[in-house]
């Protein structure tokens, strides 16, 4: 009982990790950049997820896996503030994000992906990436109806800034073409451009491989790594392709009917009874 | 130094070009007297409600909330620009900068109506924008029918009835309640027009095109990842909604000022249908289609006018709206088009 009662946790304070996360040697030190704890929300009388702890170092890539419908994309919502959570909280780089919304949870450092993709589908690519840059493109709206000499200084930038970061996918050649006519793996590239355009902190991938053929997954696999590597970031993933999931992240976290079931590395996870259980059923008595 | 000019500013430059070409040859055609009177009474409220359609393709086309009251912030700049010029008639004597100021004023009352509307409602989604805003317009008609606007030495009068409204024998009346505004002094003129609508394109353009204007279409392609990525929905939505307003108010007073009288009723439901009617058959999103789709729609039936056939005109008009509808949603015929004349379509990838 006294295992629930923490569920009314005292106001957040800056805590020393607590021992059941796995963090990465070099991020130990620092402050993680999420931190959840005790996070649940119910619908109505069901509880999707219940009682999430978890912590990402500030360079970590982790991994969410979980039987369909075992709540990963609920978490990702929550992280993101799409919905409240009823109970728990979730501190982003050290800040308590209660109350805030998810323009404001982007603004603290958040970006995602989305499972179903969600482009802006009537734009060029280039366009994509530069909505992604909007806080960083600083001009007000007068001075682009002027045209004044800033709206011509900062949307170069924000130009080169887009083929930049079109460049890590190798996109910069389509940077005209509309992103709704895209190839399903470019559309899925682009939204994880887009997302970095807004300089995250911590980066949620939603299914990044979902629908890409086994090379395209193996180059994302890179890609994740060098998004990480350049831009010195954490990233977070949900994924049900084992082997990018188990090749690219150091700590994962394996969720079931809304609870973690099993938390630990790549080996200590596929070695883990309950993960096997909960994804290949209970081995039936002799 | 821009090394490549791109599409959307090339799309830009063909619209100024386009209008800057009618206006030539309509000022030729009038200089040659060969156009007939009644025609050329149409330049003014041609290029209102140009003004109009284009202004309503921002908030339906590029931010993509529909709404039905855009005659309601045209009746708010015609009626304040009417006021406003006539107490402006001592204080500004040249009638070009008073018309400027009028509509100036317009543009104001109609970003005013704008905000007023769209701050309790552009944070609700769907049909609950054109419910409100088709309301907006009724109320707007409707206050403006029963109010008595006038001025004397003591300065402006204001009343919502007729044995309530007092003004001295020196005083003018502006707006005589169900009547209207009368003995308004006409300063438009289609040179005016033209300007309006060149500085329409400058604005919604040059919008369209900038960081505001992405965050516009963005949020109209998907809002949820509009916000996921840190675009703040309701100044957006807020700044598309306003600046159509705005520049609906300023036709409003370029509108007003180009008749001795009007009434309230001019800007009902009817009016803001056919605003909605050339955007759509314009094509949302398209600026240049807004402008032939009302530069044509509105001449037409008076030009139908001329023929024979008058009593069909009504008829005719409705056939010919038909006929574009279904060639413009026609994909056989889309098809033929875009092979014929947009042969480097972008976004054409496998």
């Amino acid at each position: 009982m006294s295992e629930q009662n923490k569920n009314s946790y005292p106001k957040p304070k800056l805590v020393p990790v607590p021992s059941t996360n796995i963090i990465p040697e070099r991020d130990v030190d620092k402050r993680p950049i999420l931190e959840c704890r005790h996070l649940g929300i119910d619908f109505g009388g069901l509880t999707a997820v219940d009682d999430f702890n978890m912590a990402i170092g500030r360079t970590e890539i982790a991994g969410l896996i979980g039987p369909n419908g075992a709540g990963k994309t609920t978490v990702f919502n929550l992280l993101t503030k799409v919905y409240q959570p009823t109970r728990g909280t979730v501190m982003v780089d050290g800040r308590d994000t209660a109350g805030k919304t998810t323009i404001q949870l982007n603004h603290m450092g958040v970006a995602r992906t989305f499972q179903n993709i969600r482009l802006f589908g009537n734009l060029t690519v280039e366009e994509n990436v530069k909505v992604g840059l909007h806080e960083h493109t600083r001009y007000n709206a007068l001075s682009g109806i002027l045209r004044l000499p800033s709206y011509w200084k900062r949307e170069r930038e924000a130009h080169e800034k887009a083929l930049e970061l079109l460049s890590i996918f190798d996109m910069q050649d389509m940077a005209n073409y509309q992103a709704g006519s895209l190839p399903y793996g470019a559309q899925r590239r682009l939204e994880i451009v887009r997302a970095l355009a807004t300089r995250p902190s911590l980066l949620l991938l939603d299914e990044p491989a979902a629908g890409m053929n086994p090379s395209e997954t193996a180059e994302l696999m890179n890609n994740i790594r060098k998004i990480r590597d350049t831009f010195q970031i954490a990233i977070m993933l949900i994924e049900h392709d084992m082997n990018l999931v188990m090749g690219v992240c150091e700590g994962i976290c394996v969720l079931n009917f809304g609870r973690i079931i099993a938390k630990g590395t790549p080996d200590d996870i596929q070695s883990n009874p309950a993960v096997i259980e909960a994804y290949l059923g209970k081995q039936k008595e002799a | 130094m821009k090394k490549t000019i791109n599409k959307t500013s090339l799309n830009g430059f063909i619209n100024y070009g386009m209008v800057i070409a009618a206006y030539a040859v309509i000022q030729l055609l009038i200089g040659g007297k060969l156009i007939s009177n009644s025609l050329q009474s149409l330049l003014v409220p041609a290029c209102c409600y140009i003004v109009m359609t284009v202004s309503l393709n921002l908030t339906v086309g590029i931010l993509g909330e529909l709404s039905l009251g855009h005659a309601g912030f045209m009746s708010l700049g015609a009626f304040s620009g009417i006021v406003s010029s006539i107490l402006l008639q001592d204080v500004i004597p040249s009638p070009l900068l008073r018309l400027a100021a009028a509509m100036v004023i317009g543009a104001l009352a109609g970003a005013l109506g704008g905000l007023v509307v769209g701050v309790p409602v552009l944070r609700l989604q769907g049909d609950y924008l054109a419910i409100v805003t088709l309301a907006f317009g009724q109320i707007i008609k409707n206050i403006i029918m029963v109010l008595y606007v006038g001025v004397d030495e003591k300065g402006l009068h204001m009343a919502v009835k007729a044995d309530s409204f007092y003004l001295s024998d020196t005083g003018t009346v502006i707006i005589k309640g169900p009547m209207g505004a009368v003995g308004v002094t006409k300063l438009a003129s289609f040179t005016a027009g033209f300007l309006l609508i060149m500085v329409t394109l400058l604005v919604v353009q040059n919008l369209v095109n900038s960081r505001a204007g992405r965050a516009i279409m963005a949020l109209r392609d998907n809002r949820i990842a509009a916000e996921s990525v840190g675009i703040n929905v309701t100044k957006y939505k807020l700044m598309a909604f306003v600046i159509s307003a705005a520049l609906a108010g300023s036709a409003g007073a370029l509108f007003g000022l180009n008749y001795s009288s009007t009434v309230a009723s001019k800007f009902d439901f009817n009016a803001s249908i056919l605003v909605l009617v050339f955007v759509v058959l314009g094509g949302l999103g398209s600026i240049r289609g807004s402008i032939i789709a009302a530069a044509l729609l509105y001449v037409l039936p008076e030009l139908l006018r001329g023929f024979d056939i008058a009593e069909y005109r009504m008829l005719i008009y409705a056939i010919i709206l038909i006929l574009v509808m279904l060639i413009t949603n026609n994909p056989a015929i889309q098809n033929f088009i875009n092979a014929k004349f947009k042969k480097k379509r972008k976004g054409a990838v496998k």
